[in-house]
C-alpha cells in the first residue's frame, strides 16, 4: 500500500527578552544553576506574576508578521501537573483563547512553493532542568530557564514529509530571527521543535494516530526522527499492528523515537484561567505601532528584488534567507548606488558577490554575515573597481581575500590594496601591445589556427598574454589587441 | 452526576499527588460524596448565557516594562531547601 | 505597670500616648508580651512569638520617636495572621508542610506596616492554609474562643480575631477568602474588615483561592480599622489583580457616613437593604435577635431599613466550594517537598516523594479540598462544576448590582449562630460550609464588607452584624459601623480573663 506522511509542528521559540515573563530576574543563558531563579520563579509561598509586555509585544509581531489574527483578549491559564523543574506544579500558558490565531508561512522545497497554515501561537513560561548527572542516585534542579518567555508556535497538519517540515521549520527560524522576537540558538534550546507524526492511506481522508515527537533541537534531527517515526509507523500497520497515541522522544546517538514513560495522567492538565492574571488586552493603537515598526519582511524583499532590482528568484531567495545577509546587501547596493540609477547589472553583480565569494567564506569560516570582516562599504569599493576596469575578477578575488585576512578594511579598502599590490590593470596600449607581440612570436602554431577561424585558439593566447602581464592586463584589451594583430586589421 | 466511586477518588488522589490508603479512600470518597452533593444544588440554577466570571473584578491585565530587576538570591532561597548541592535543588532521580 | 493601654485603649490613643512619651515602645511591645506569655498557653492565639525581633522594632521605633519621626502607628505592635510572610519569621500558614520556613521576603502588607513605623507582635494561629471555619484546623492545635475556652474561635483567621479581643495585640491583620477575617471577628466580639478585592495586594499572603482571596484587619473598633486600613490598602505593581487608584483616608466618613446626616440623625438617608433570603431556616433565634436589636439601632440613628431580595446567594456555597477548592487545589501544587518546606523522609522514587510528602505535610481539611479542587477541574467535570459555578458567581454579582441599586449597604448576621464548642464541626464538613453562607457572597462578587459586635446570644457568646458596601464603599461603612458603636458597646465588651 502506499502511505501518505502527515506532519504538523509545534515549536517553541524562546522570546528574546531581557527578564522573564512573570519575573524581573534575567533570561541571560549559561549562568551558574539557579543564581537567576527568583522568589517568582522559585514559586515561593506568597508570591505573584506579573506579565512581561516585551513578550507580548514579541507575540504580537510575529502574529502580524504570519497574517494572523492578534486576539484582543486572550487568557492565562494554568496548566496543571507535576514536575520537578516546574516550581509552582502548574504552567501559565494560553489555553482556549491565544494572542495569536491563523495565519500562513510560506515553505519552499525541491516540490516549489506551498503554504503552511498555522492555527495559533500563544504564550507560555518555560520549565527549569532537570540535570541527570549523578547526584548520589538523584538528580539536580536548575530553575534559570524556569519563567524564560515561550511563543509556542503551531500549526495545522499540513506537511507531508519531513523534507516540508524541515522547510517549515527552517523558515519559521528565519522569520523569528527576522522580526527580532528570537535569537535563534538551537544548541540552547532558543527554538525547539516537537512533530506530531502520522500516516494513512494514500487519498484517504482521515487523520491517522498520530505520535508526538519531543526533543528535535536541529534541522537534522528533525528529519531523522520523523523519517525513522514514519517507517516505524507504517512497519507497525502493515505488520497488523496500531499506532498508539503518545509522546516518543527523539534519540539522536541511536537514531530511533522511543516512548517516553507513559503517564497515565499526562492529559488531564486541569486547565483553567489563571486567577492571579486578568485578561491579556491588546488594543488597536499598540498593534497599530507595532505593526508600523515592523521591517519589511522576507516576502515582500523577495518580490522588490526580483522586481525592481531584476534578480533571479533564486538569488531573492538567497539574499532574503536571513535578515542580515538582506540588510548587508542593502547596504552593498545602497553604496553602489543601484537605487539611484536602478542599475540592473550592478545589482546582479552585488548578489553574486554576496551570495558566492562572500557567502562562501562565510560559510567556511562559520561566521555570520554581522560580524563578517569585510564589510558592506568595503565589497562595494571593490566591486566599483571591477566595474571600472580597475581591476580583473582574478585580482578582485585574490583582493577580497586579503579583505577577509584584515589586510584593509572600509570603503577605501579596493583603492589601498590595489595600490600596495600593484594589482591595477594595464589597459596601456603599448604595453600590452609588447605583451601580445611577444606572445603571438612564442606561440605561432596556436595563432594560425586562430587566424583559421578556431576561437578556442584565442581563448590560449589571451590566457598566455595575461600570465605574461602577471594577471594585470585587461583581457578585453588583450583580445582587441591580438584580434586585430592577427586578422591584420587596422588600429582603431 | 453519578457519585465518585473509589477508582475515581484514587485517581483524583494520584493526580493531586496525594498517597492515600484504602480506608482513606473510602472515607474520603464518602465525604467527597457529601460535598459534592451539598454543590449539586447549583448544577440546576439556569445560566444560560451567562458569561463565566473568573476575577473579582472586571479589569484587564497590567503589563510590566521588559527589565531586570531581580538579583541572584538563591543562597537564601536554599538555606531553607530540603536537599541542596551544587546549588541545584536535588530530588529523587527523575526519569524521562 | 501600664495595664489600661492593653484593654480599650485605640490605636489613636496608643499613638498620643507614645508621642507625648507617656510610655515607649518597648515598654508597650513588654506588656504585650508578657500577657501573651500568660495567656497563649490557653488561647492558642499566636503560632510564633519572637520577643527579640519585636524588642528590636520597638527599639528602632523609640529612636524614631525621640527624633519626632512619627509614622501613623510607629511602635504599636500590630499582630499577623501566619499567612502573610515576613522577613526572619517562620510563616507557617498553620501547617506541617511550612512549620520550617522562615520568611525570605515581606509581604507587601509587612512592607505596610513596616513602613508606618508598626512592630511585629507575632505571627497568630489559623486553620490550615485558611481552609476552615473554625481555626481547628491548624497543625498548632486548635484556637480557643476567650469568650468561652471550650469553644472555637472561628476561622480560619481565628488567631488574629482572638489576639485582639483578648487583648493580645490591639489591632492585627488577617485574611478573608469566603469570610476568614469577618466570621471570627463575629464569634470573638471583634470588628473585622475584607475591603474590596484589590484593593489590599496579595503579594506576599500564601494563596489560598486567589480571586477571592483579600487581606483585611481585625480592631477594636471601626475608627481602628479605618487606621489600619489607611495602613494595609494601596497599590502594589507585584500583584496584577492590585487595583491602582488614588490612596484614600479610610477615616474620612467617621464623622458622616451620608451627606443628608444630621447631628440627631447621622444615618439619615442611609438605606440599609435587608434580604430576605438572609432571614430563613438556619439562623439561631438568638444571633437573629441580636442583629434586629442592631437593626433598630441603627433606624433610630436615621437609617431606613430596605427590603432586598439577592435571589442567587442561596447557591453561593455550592458556588464558593467548587471554585475555592479548584484554585487552592492549584496553588497548593507548589508544596512538593522540592525547595522549600517539609519533604517526607522516606520514600521511593520521585512519585512517592510528591505523594508522601502532601499525605503527611497537609492536615486531612487541606487535604479535602485539594481533591474536590481536582475533581472539579478534571477531565470531563470542569463545564458541568468549575465553569457552572463561574457562572453562578456572575448572577450572584448581578444579584448584589441590583440590589445597591435600591440600598447603600447590606446587613445581615455574619454567622447563623455563635461559635460552637471545640470539635463540633469537625466530623461534618458540609455543615461548617454551609455555616459560610452570609460572608461568601462578598467575596465571589469582590464586594467589602465587614462583622462589628452587636450584642451576645447563647451562653453569653458575640454576635457580629455583617455589613456589605458597593464596591470601595469601605469608608462609608466605616462610618456606619462607626455611628453604630456612637450609641452602642458592645465593641467595648470584654471576655472576662483566661488563665
Amino acid at each position: 500500500m502506499e502511505w501518505e506522511t502527515v506532519i504538523g509542528l509545534e515549536t517553541h521559540t524562546q522570546l528574546s527578552t531581557q527578564s522573564k515573563i512573570f519575573s524581573g530576574a534575567s533570561t541571560h543563558f549559561g549562568q551558574p544553576p539557579n543564581t537567576q531563579a527568583s522568589a517568582v520563579d522559585v514559586a515561593l509561598p506568597g508570591v505573584l506574576p506579573v506579565a512581561n509586555r516585551g513578550a507580548v509585544e514579541r507575540a504580537i509581531r510575529l502574529g502580524l508578521a504570519v497574517g494572523g489574527t492578534i486576539n484582543r483578549r486572550s487568557i492565562f491559564a494554568r496548566k496543571n501537573y507535576f514536575y520537578p523543574d516546574l516550581p509552582k506544579g502548574y504552567q501559565i500558558s494560553q489555553h482556549e483563547i491565544p494572542i495569536v490565531s491563523g495565519g500562513t508561512l510560506h515553505i519552499t522545497t525541491t516540490a516549489g512553493e506551498k503554504i503552511v497554515r498555522l492555527t495559533r501561537a500563544h504564550l507560555e513560561e518555560d520549565a527549569g532542568k532537570s540535570l541527570h548527572e549523578d547526584f548520589h542516585g538523584m538528580s539536580g534542579i536548575d530553575l534559570n530557564r524556569a519563567g524564560t518567555p515561550l511563543l509556542e508556535i503551531v500549526s495545522e497538519p499540513d506537511m507531508r514529509s519531513a523534507e516540508e517540515a524541515v522547510a517549515y521549520a527552517k523558515a519559521l527560524h528565519a522569520l523569528v530571527r527576522w522580526i527580532d522576537i528570537c535569537d535563534g540558538n538551537l544548541q540552547e534550546g532558543s527554538f525547539r521543535c516537537d512533530a506530531n507524526v502520522s500516516v494513512r492511506p494514500m487519498g484517504s481522508a482521515t487523520l491517522g494516530t498520530r505520535c508526538e515527537i519531543k526533543n528535535l533541537n536541529s534541522f537534522r534531527f528533525l528529519e531523522r526522527a520523523i523519517d525513522y517515526e514514519v517507517r516505524r509507523q507504517i512497519a507497525l500497520i502493515e505488520d497488523g499492528g496500531r499506532v498508539v497515541q503518545e509522546t516518543r522522544l527523539y534519540d539522536a546517538d541511536r537514531d530511533e523515537t522511543r516512548s517516553m514513560r507513559s503517564k497515565e495522567d499526562a492529559h488531564d492538565y486541569r486547565y483553567f484561567p489563571d486567577p492571579d492574571l486578568p485578561p491579556l488586552c491588546v488594543d488597536d493603537a499598540w498593534i497599530n505601532a507595532v505593526q508600523t515598526a515592523m521591517p519589511e519582511l522576507p516576502e515582500a524583499k523577495r518580490a522588490r528584488y526580483e522586481g525592481s532590482l531584476g534578480l533571479s528568484s533564486y538569488d531573492a531567495a538567497t539574499l532574503t534567507q536571513s535578515r542580515d545577509m538582506a540588510l548587508y546587501f542593502e547596504a552593498l547596493i545602497e553604496r553602489l548606488a543601484v537605487a539611484r540609477t536602478a542599475h540592473l547589472a550592478r545589482a546582479k553583480l552585488a548578489a553574486n558577490w554576496v551570495t558566492g565569494e562572500l557567502a562562501g567564506a562565510l560559510n567556511k569560516a562559520d561566521v555570520d554575515i554581522q560580524h563578517s570582516p569585510v564589510g558592506s562599504d568595503a565589497l562595494a569599493g571593490l566591486l566599483e573597481r571591477i566595474e571600472d576596469g580597475t581591476i580583473s575578477t582574478k585580482a578582485a578575488k585574490d583582493l577580497f581575500d586579503a579583505m577577509w585576512n584584515g589586510e584593509a578594511t572600509g570603503p577605501d579598502a579596493a583603492d589601498q590594496l590595489i595600490e600596495k599590490k600593484s594589482l591595477r590593470q594595464i589597459s596601456d596600449a603599448g604595453a600590452l601591445e609588447a605583451i601580445v607581440d611577444h606572445v603571438l612570436a612564442s606561440n605561432a602554431p596556436q595563432a594560425a589556427e586562430f587566424k583559421a577561424g578556431k576561437e578556442k585558439a584565442l581563448n590560449y593566447l589571451v590566457g598566455q598574454a595575461m600570465k605574461a602581464s602577471k594577471g594585470k592586463g585587461n583581457p578585453a584589451a588583450i583580445a582587441e589587441i591580438l584580434k586585430r594583430k592577427v586578422m591584420g586589421q587596422a588600429p582603431p | 452526576m453519578m457519585p465518585l466511586d473509589l477508582e475515581v477518588v484514587r485517581r483524583i488522589a494520584m493526580l493531586a499527588r496525594i498517597e492515600i490508603s484504602d480506608a482513606e479512600a473510602i472515607a474520603t470518597r464518602d465525604q467527597l460524596n457529601g460535598i459534592l452533593n451539598m454543590i449539586e444544588s447549583m448544577r440546576a440554577l439556569n445560566t444560560e448565557g451567562i458569561e463565566p466570571m473568573a476575577h473579582a473584578q472586571d479589569v484587564v491585565l497590567r503589563l510590566r516594562d521588559d527589565r531586570v530587576s531581580e538579583t541572584d538570591q538563591h543562597e537564601v532561597f536554599q538555606s531553607i531547601a530540603p536537599q541542596v548541592e551544587g546549588s541545584l535543588y536535588l530530588v529523587p532521580k527523575v526519569i524521562e | 505597670m501600664k495595664d489600661d493601654y492593653l484593654t480599650g485603649a485605640t490605636l489613636t490613643e496608643l499613638s498620643s500616648a507614645l508621642a507625648a512619651k507617656k510610655i515607649s515602645s518597648v515598654e508597650l511591645i513588654k506588656a504585650y508580651l508578657n500577657r501573651i506569655a500568660a495567656v497563649n498557653q490557653t488561647l492558642n492565639a499566636f503560632i510564633t512569638v519572637d520577643p527579640a525581633q519585636s524588642l528590636a522594632q520597638a527599639r528602632a521605633a523609640d529612636a524614631r520617636i525621640a527624633r519626632g519621626e512619627l509614622g501613623p502607628l510607629t511602635g504599636i505592635p500590630i499582630a499577623h495572621k501566619d499567612i502573610f510572610v515576613a522577613r526572619g519569621w517562620p510563616s507557617t500558614c498553620g501547617s506541617q508542610m511550612l512549620a520550617n520556613f522562615v520568611g525570605p521576603y515581606d509581604a507587601h502588607v509587612i512592607d505596610r506596616f513596616n513602613a508606618a513605623g508598626a512592630v511585629n507582635l507575632g505571627k497568630t494561629n489559623m486553620d490550615e492554609f485558611a481552609m476552615g471555619s473554625t481555626s481547628e484546623s491548624s497543625w498548632y492545635g486548635p484556637v480557643r474562643n476567650p469568650w468561652h475556652t471550650d469553644h472555637v474561635a472561628g476561622g480560619s483567621s481565628g488567631g488574629s480575631a482572638v489576639a485582639v479581643a483578648a487583648s493580645l495585640a490591639p489591632a492585627a491583620t488577617g485574611s478573608d477568602t469566603g469570610g476568614s477575617v469577618r466570621q471570627p471577628a463575629a464569634l470573638t466580639g471583634t470588628c473585622g474588615l475584607k475591603p474590596t478585592y484589590g484593593v489590599v495586594s496579595r503579594y506576599g499572603m500564601v494563596a489560598y483561592a486567589s480571586s477571592l482571596d483579600q487581606g483585611g484587619p481585625f480592631a477594636c473598633s471601626a475608627a481602628d480599622l479605618a487606621v489600619m486600613m489607611n495602613v494595609m490598602a494601596g497599590f502594589d505593581a507585584r500583584d496584577s489583580t492590585s487595583l491602582d487608584r488614588p490612596p484614600e483616608d479610610y477615616s474620612r466618613s467617621l464623622g458622616a457616613p451620608v451627606a443628608t446626616a444630621t447631628a440627631k440623625q447621622p444615618l439619615a438617608g442611609l438605606r440599609i437593604g435587608i434580604a430576605r433570603e438572609h432571614f430563613g431556616p438556619g439562623l439561631d433565634a438568638d444571633v437573629e435577635a441580636a442583629i434586629r436589636a442592631a437593626l433598630d439601632a441603627l433606624t433610630a440613628l436615621g437609617a431606613r431599613l430596605v427590603d432586598i431580595s439577592l435571589p442567587t446567594s442561596p447557591m453561593s456555597v455550592p458556588a464558593y466550594y467548587v471554585i475555592a477548592p479548584a484554585e487552592a487545589s492549584s496553588n497548593l501544587s507548589r508544596f512538593d517537598g522540592v525547595r522549600y518546606g517539609y519533604r517526607a523522609p522516606e520514600y521511593t522514587d520521585l512519585r512517592d516523594m510528591y505523594c508522601k510528602t502532601r499525605a503527611q505535610g497537609f492536615g486531612p481539611e487541606v487535604k479535602r479540598r485539594i481533591l474536590i479542587g481536582t475533581y472539579v477541574l478534571s477531565h470531563g467535570y470542569y463545564d458541568a462544576y468549575y465553569l457552572k459555578a463561574q457562572k453562578v458567581r456572575r448572577l450572584i454579582a448581578d444579584d448584589f448590582t441590583q440590589a445597591f441599586k435600591a440600598c447603600d449597604v447590606i446587613a445581615s448576621p455574619a454567622a447563623p449562630t455563635v461559635a460552637c464548642r471545640l470539635g463540633a464541626m469537625t466530623a461534618d464538613p458540609v455543615q461548617m460550609y454551609l455555616n459560610d453562607i452570609y460572608t461568601v457572597p462578598a467575596n465571589l462578587a469582590g464586594l467589602p464588607a465587614m462583622s462589628i459586635p452587636c450584642g451576645f446570644g447563647n451562653r453569653g457568646l458575640p454576635v457580629g452584624l455583617h455589613v456589605v458596601g458597593n464596591y470601595f464603599s469601605e469608608a462609608q461603612m466605616l462610618g456606619v459601623a462607626h455611628q453604630f458603636q456612637g450609641v452602642t458597646d458592645w465593641h467595648r465588651k470584654k471576655p472576662e480573663e483566661v488563665a
